[in-house]
């Protein structure tokens, strides 16, 4: 097919390295390999497993994750707009004809005062963990930059192991220290079962 | 029943090949996988032959089959329940609740198994917990989606059941949120939404499995967009545990709260058998209680129809029929402080309501409620009635039955004999309303089915990472070592 009856822009490029890719049997081989290369001063690096597999975050160097803090963040709003809502809804405060839609409609009930916080803390508690959970969930989601619909890995057949019983490690070919010959020397070391490149 | 090819299993390269994990020497920990099923790809080639074998067992069909009608049956009846009006139910002043809210209250406290055994037992580090979480979550969502039904359909005029939500209307009215009716609407609602995502986040791992051994090209578009492009990179690990952890740590005061609420319904009314500062906790101790049977009753004929014994072991339900020993003596506390507290308040309408409950126009009630509950679950105190299959399948059953008249005689008893002898009334039934109950079975159990042929029936990447070759210093040479993280060891010939 020649260029001039393809527009260049859909014209399938030619594939890259975009990675080196290396299989352990065991989490244990791992967890080393995972050392040496953390301290082998790589950034742009995975390990792939089939479960959490316990002590490999200190073995990568990860930093802890700030969603913690944006959960409470939320939540902390969560619980301020569920004091809000009920001290709202039901006040005569809030009354207004020109915003009936919005307005609030004050419940006289027993003689009970219109506002005390008694009453309100079920459904503040239920709605501080119904935001939180929410922020939990599809903060997970975004921290991890997902779904996503491909991913290089995905191209190696091998891969298709990791959600079943292989453990892999990946060094991405943009890593500052990435060198396709040296890269695969030093992942030899770490005795995988298989070392494979990863092409996009 | 379909077998389980084993041809195609890799042989467990640990050797751990214990059929038997019902032993009780603190020496050494019990497996949790037994059998071949020890190893990563035993696990998966398992757990995944549920959904990818080319039709399932002949027991699924002739139940779904059964499940369906029944669904359908509910359907008709809620259709001539609208079309008609509530008249067709058998409820009068002052019955205004009957069948319809103790359904409510009985599949609410269905649903708080599958949470407990999510999020407590996993702050509690209780591992055995990933052999049966997934499907108890499951089956907690489905009892929520069938609770949800009945107060929507109780209502009256259902097609205005949003009232029950503060949203912005044209009349300028807001709900009031003094009454515990609204603070249920809160708590099932938020436990309904947090329950599925709790339940989908921790799917996400095995459906990328199901994506990742699929054949067909529907099963891996299907399952490809469901684990959300999930490749089990450790970075997402540490975030996911971190998500995962927290939203345990929130479902946990959650759960708790649920059932609280819910209790409050009556708690804070002034009927007599229903204004009790006991409900909260008495109602909780009851729904796990009950929870927890459906979740053996469940778990026995799906342990022996999709080949799991080597996941829900013997150990499982042993353990199992233990909480519902505690549960079930919580309650039967409870049911003896209500006496108590009926006598020693010195109240007549107290006193009159206990004295009718066992011995007034209902007695048999009261009596199916306080011996099922209370008595029959203390032959779990024998090791025998735990793990024989058919005792753990009568007594949760016989549980069952006993938590839905428990639910009925708080009700019923308490609205048909009030205050006033002038306005008592009796209740019963009509065929409507016991055709809606046991269509709602239809509707748990169709939803159940599906969920067994379709999606990972247990945590795989969770089950797999409690094995002691999931520990990075496992070392199979070191078997029997008093300090290899989880070994089983070797039997010795007595234990054998």
């Amino acid at each position: 097919m020649s260029a001039a009856t393809v527009k260049p822009s859909i014209r399938p490029r030619e594939p890259r390295l975009w990675g080196l890719l290396a299989e352990y049997e065991t989490p244990g081989d791992l967890l080393h390999a995972a050392e040496r290369i953390r301290d082998a001063g790589f950034k742009k690096w995975d390990c792939l497993t089939p479960f959490p597999v316990h002590g490999l975050d200190n073995a990568m160097g990860i930093r802890r994750t700030k969603l913690p803090w944006v959960i409470l963040c939320v939540g902390l709003t969560g619980l301020c707009f569920a004091i809000f809502l009920q001290w709202y809804v039901n006040s005569p405060y809030t009354q207004s004809a020109s915003l009936y839609v919005l307005s609030g409609y004050p419940l006289t009930i027993s003689g009970k005062p219109y506002w005390s916080v008694p009453p309100n803390v079920p459904v503040m508690f239920e709605f501080t963990v119904l935001t939180s959970s929410l922020t939990a969930f599809y903060g997970l989601w975004m921290f991890l930059r997902l779904p996503r619909y491909h991913h290089p890995l995905f191209s190696v057949a091998r891969f298709r192991r990791v959600t079943d019983d292989k453990f892999f490690l990946v060094v991405e070919a943009t890593d500052e220290k990435f060198d396709a010959a040296n890269s695969r020397a030093l992942l030899e070391q770490t005795h995988p079962a298989a070392i494979e490149e990863v092409k996009d | 029943m379909t077998a389980i090819p084993s041809d195609n299993l890799m042989p467990s390269p640990y050797g751990v090949a214990e059929r038997d994990n019902t032993f009780n020497n603190p020496a050494r920990r019990a497996p949790l996988v037994v059998g071949d099923s020890a190893s990563f790809h035993a696990i998966t080639e398992k757990i995944c032959y549920v959904a990818e074998a080319p039709r399932p067992p002949r027991a699924w069909y002739i139940a779904f089959g059964v499940a369906f009608i029944w669904l359908n049956v509910m359907g008709a009846m809620i259709l001539y329940l609208f079309f008609t009006g509530v008249g067709v139910w058998g409820m009068n002043r002052p019955n205004m609740w009957a069948f319809d809210i103790t359904n409510f209250v009985f599949w609410v406290g269905i649903g708080h198994a599958g949470t407990l055994i999510s999020a407590i037992l996993f702050l509690f580090r209780q591992k055995w917990r990933t052999g049966i979480n997934r499907f108890a979550e499951a089956m907690t969502i489905f009892a929520v989606v069938c609770a949800g039904t009945f107060p929507g359909i109780h209502v009256g005029r259902a097609w205005f059941a949003y009232w029950l939500f503060p949203i912005p209307n044209q009349m300028g009215l807001w709900p009031n949120f003094f009454s515990p009716l609204l603070w249920d609407v809160f708590a099932v609602s938020t436990y309904a939404t947090v329950s599925v995502l709790f339940w989908y986040m921790g799917m996400v791992p095995d459906l990328a499995t199901f994506r990742d051994r699929a054949v067909t090209k529907w099963r891996f578009l299907l399952y490809g967009i469901l684990s959300l492009g999930w490749r089990g990179s450790n970075r997402h690990w540490h975030v996911y545990e971190k998500a995962y952890l927290i939203l345990a740590a929130l479902a946990t005061p959650l759960v708790l709260s649920v059932h609280s609420v819910v209790s409050f319904d009556f708690a804070v009314s002034q009927i007599p058998g229903w204004h009790t500062t006991i409900f909260p906790p008495y109602f909780v101790a009851g729904a796990i209680f009950s929870g927890f049977a459906m979740v053996i009753t469940l778990a026995i004929p799906a342990r022996e129809l999709f080949g799991l014994k080597d996941f829900i072991t013997m150990r499982h339900l042993d353990n199992m029929a233990k909480i519902i020993l505690v549960t079930g003596s919580l309650v039967a506390y409870s049911y003896l402080m209500e006496w108590f507290i009926a006598y020693y308040s010195a109240s007549p309408f107290e006193r009159f309501h206990f004295m009718n409950r066992e011995f007034g126009n209902m007695f048999w009630a009261g009596w199916i409620m306080f011996g099922c509950n209370a008595v029959v679950p203390h032959v779990f105190w024998f090791k025998w009635c735990r793990q024989n299959k058919w005792m753990l399948m009568i007594i949760c059953a016989l549980v069952n039955v006993g938590m839905w008249f428990e639910r009925f005689v708080i009700i019923v008893t308490s609205l048909s004999r009030d205050f006033l002898p002038s306005s008592w009334h009796w209740y019963y039934p009509s065929y409507v309303e016991v055709l809606t109950l046991m269509g709602s079975f239809g509707l748990f159990f169709t939803l159940f089915l599906l969920f067994c042929r379709y999606l990972p029936m247990v945590a795989m990447a969770e089950v797999k990472s409690v094995l002691p070759q999931a520990d990075p210093h496992y070392h199979p040479d070191h078997q029997g070592h008093p300090g290899a993280s989880g070994y089983a060891g070797e039997l010795t010939p007595a234990e054998r």
